[in-house]
């Protein structure tokens, strides 16, 4: 692994979070990420923003690895030392079956929306939200479309010897 | 047939006070379709009187799927769904995501398109800037205002018509460069438009700056501290309004921003007006930018050489037989990408435009995120409009400066 190339702060905080956090280091393309387990993601929150000075969450996301592999999902959250302007990749592996994950909310109150849409879209629950409704989809939504499971949504095509068959089928904005 | 919804205030107990329940106080719907709120925001408003109790935001009503929609097409043709998010930044967004493609499939960028890309990012600004003086100085009731910048805002829309064709939804810059070189006239139309519009910017100091109406509206409005902006992950001119000279243009540089010389303005109110006038400002930096890049506009190529990822020339397609095997794979199964993922973050008019891509190695993305400045930013407007006017609300949405196709997706 390049380290020799990673910043001295960036270094302390990887350092803590191997050591007291069960984590995994990984470096691409000059970025560094974190995995670390779901049950120590607050923990590790509190740690990098009070002791390591990550006073910025970035950005909440998540992608799904169905059916490629298990966990099935990763949580992924940015971090960055506004200061210094490091940015610090930490990776959640969440299991498929009703994933859920401890709310960085009381950390960072902006990740109140982001989780929301990570929920919105992945259908991966954040316990102890204050506010765990569907931010962008509609509230009666069914299904989560980000998931890889999700469907994309074609039209089929119709050719004048299928057209009125086809129409039938066809969902129409009036019904 | 479908079933309209019932929404009862139970659903929002938590997010309104206790006296909204009561019937003390009144809910009140602005929006979706309210002329103010910039498109289709809904805000939740409860009312004591007319005073700001607390507002809720309510988006979405322009999501078009452009994440899902991005992991079913390949590398290139992804690029046209970015031009569609935040339609005033659409090459500052067309850079962002190629500067994420380029980072995951290690390819350079000529010089020559490093500085173009530069000019026109800032002219970007430039006319998002002018429409947003333009709109907000319109819900202040500046009726003359938002006439005097659609017409410099034309001036930049017609330099985008001539390098790309289209005045909005460019698709011109792209993975390891451009999609062709400037035209001839391109340097002078944008010397034209620098030298003219300084004195255009004076005249809309004139007209706001010393209006007692403007002012009155605009000042202790809507204050919002350094380290709620920080909490909050709030970026761009609303942060530099608070006191922060954060702008990664600065901090990270990208496209060779480096290189030229200009200050981040900041104020420290944090109100309306510290807002405008941190916008006001950084459309007299971006012109300092732009002529500095075009003073020094190297000469050459303006696409890479990597032809495993970037088209060949055109006129190299006739002569060359691997040139034509390049084209064919590429604008069929599109370059595959190594296995990873990349962060890269743009300073967009707006605040922090980032994109998270992560390959799996195949031709398609296998999942694009954007972290886009609206998103994070609308999150404040509760803190923005508590204890204020229904009247300053209007202010309020319009200082944030928001673009609901940047926060819907």
């Amino acid at each position: 692994m390049g380290v020799v190339t990673m910043d001295e702060r960036l270094q302390l905080a990887v350092n803590a979070a191997l050591e007291r956090f069960a984590a995994s280091v990984q470096e691409f393309r000059g970025e560094v990420t974190l995995i670390v387990p779901a049950e120590s993601i607050v923990e590790l929150m509190r740690t990098l923003r009070d002791e390591f000075g990550f006073d910025q969450l970035v950005d909440v996301t998540a992608v799904d690895y169905y059916p490629r592999q298990t966990p099935r999902f990763h949580v992924v959250y940015h971090i960055r030392i506004l200061a210094k302007s490091i940015v610090l990749c930490v990776r959640v592996p969440l299991d498929g079956n009703a994933p859920r994950l401890s709310t960085v909310e009381g950390i960072y109150p902006g990740a109140n929306w982001y989780e929301r849409e990570v929920y919105d879209m992945f259908g991966i629950t954040f316990t102890g939200h204050s506010d765990m409704r569907r931010i962008i989809m509609p509230q009666d939504w069914q299904g989560h479309p980000l998931r890889k499971d999700y469907p994309l949504g074609y039209e089929e095509v119709q050719y004048t010897f299928n057209f009125d068959q086809i129409s039938v089928r066809k969902p129409h904005p009036k019904d | 047939m479908t079933e309209i919804r019932e929404v009862s205030v139970d659903e929002l107990r938590h997010l309104v006070s206790e006296r909204a329940l009561e019937g003390d106080t009144m809910l009140l719907n602005m929006g979706p379709q309210h002329p103010s709120t910039h498109g289709v925001l809904r805000l939740l408003l409860e009312l004591d009187g007319e005073i700001v109790v607390s507002c809720v935001p309510d988006i979405g009503f322009l999501h078009t799927g452009v994440e899902k929609n991005m992991e079913a097409k390949t590398y290139q043709k992804a690029e046209v769904m970015t031009d569609r998010l935040d339609y005033l930044n659409p090459l500052g967004n067309n850079l962002t995501y190629c500067l994420a493609v380029e980072k995951l499939c290690e390819i350079d960028v000529p010089p020559r398109a490093q500085a173009i890309r530069v000019i026109l990012a800032e002219l970007t600004r430039l006319n998002s800037h002018l429409l947003w003086l333009g709109t907000s100085g319109l819900d202040l009731a500046a009726m003359s205002l938002f006439l005097y910048c659609m017409r410099e805002r034309e001036k930049i829309l017609d330099i985008f018509e001539m390098v790309s064709g289209q005045r909005m939804m460019t698709t011109y810059i792209r993975p390891g460069g451009l999609w062709r070189d400037v035209p001839v006239e391109f340097e002078d139309a944008v010397i034209q438009f620098i030298d003219a519009f300084p004195r255009e910017l004076d005249k809309y100091h004139d007209l706001l700056d010393t209006n007692e109406l403007f002012i009155e509206r605009t000042r202790g409005i809507s204050i919002i501290t350094r380290d709620e902006c920080v909490a909050y992950g709030i970026t761009g001119p609303i942060l530099r309004a608070s006191g922060m000279a954060y702008d990664l243009r600065k901090a990270l540089p990208y496209s060779g921003y480096e290189q030229y010389d200009f200050n981040i303005p900041t104020r420290t109110e944090g109100d309306i007006y510290a807002r405008y006038a941190v916008r006001m400002d950084e459309m007299a930096e971006s012109l300092k930018i732009i002529r500095q890049a075009l003073n020094k506009l190297p000469f050459g190529p303006v696409r890479s050489n990597k032809r495993k990822f970037v088209p060949p020339p055109r006129s190299e397609i006739g002569t060359s037989m691997e040139a034509l095997i390049h084209h064919f794979k590429l604008w069929t199964e599109g370059f595959s990408a190594p296995p990873g993922s990349v962060y890269v973050a743009t300073e967009s008019p707006r605040g922090e435009l980032g994109v998270f891509l992560e390959s799996d190695g195949g031709p398609k993305p296998y999942r694009v995120h954007f972290r886009t400045p609206t998103f994070a930013n609308l999150q404040i407007m509760p803190i923005l409009t508590r204890g204020h006017f229904v009247a300053d609300v209007v202010a309020a949405i319009g200082s944030i400066d928001i673009v609901l196709g940047d926060a819907d997706r």
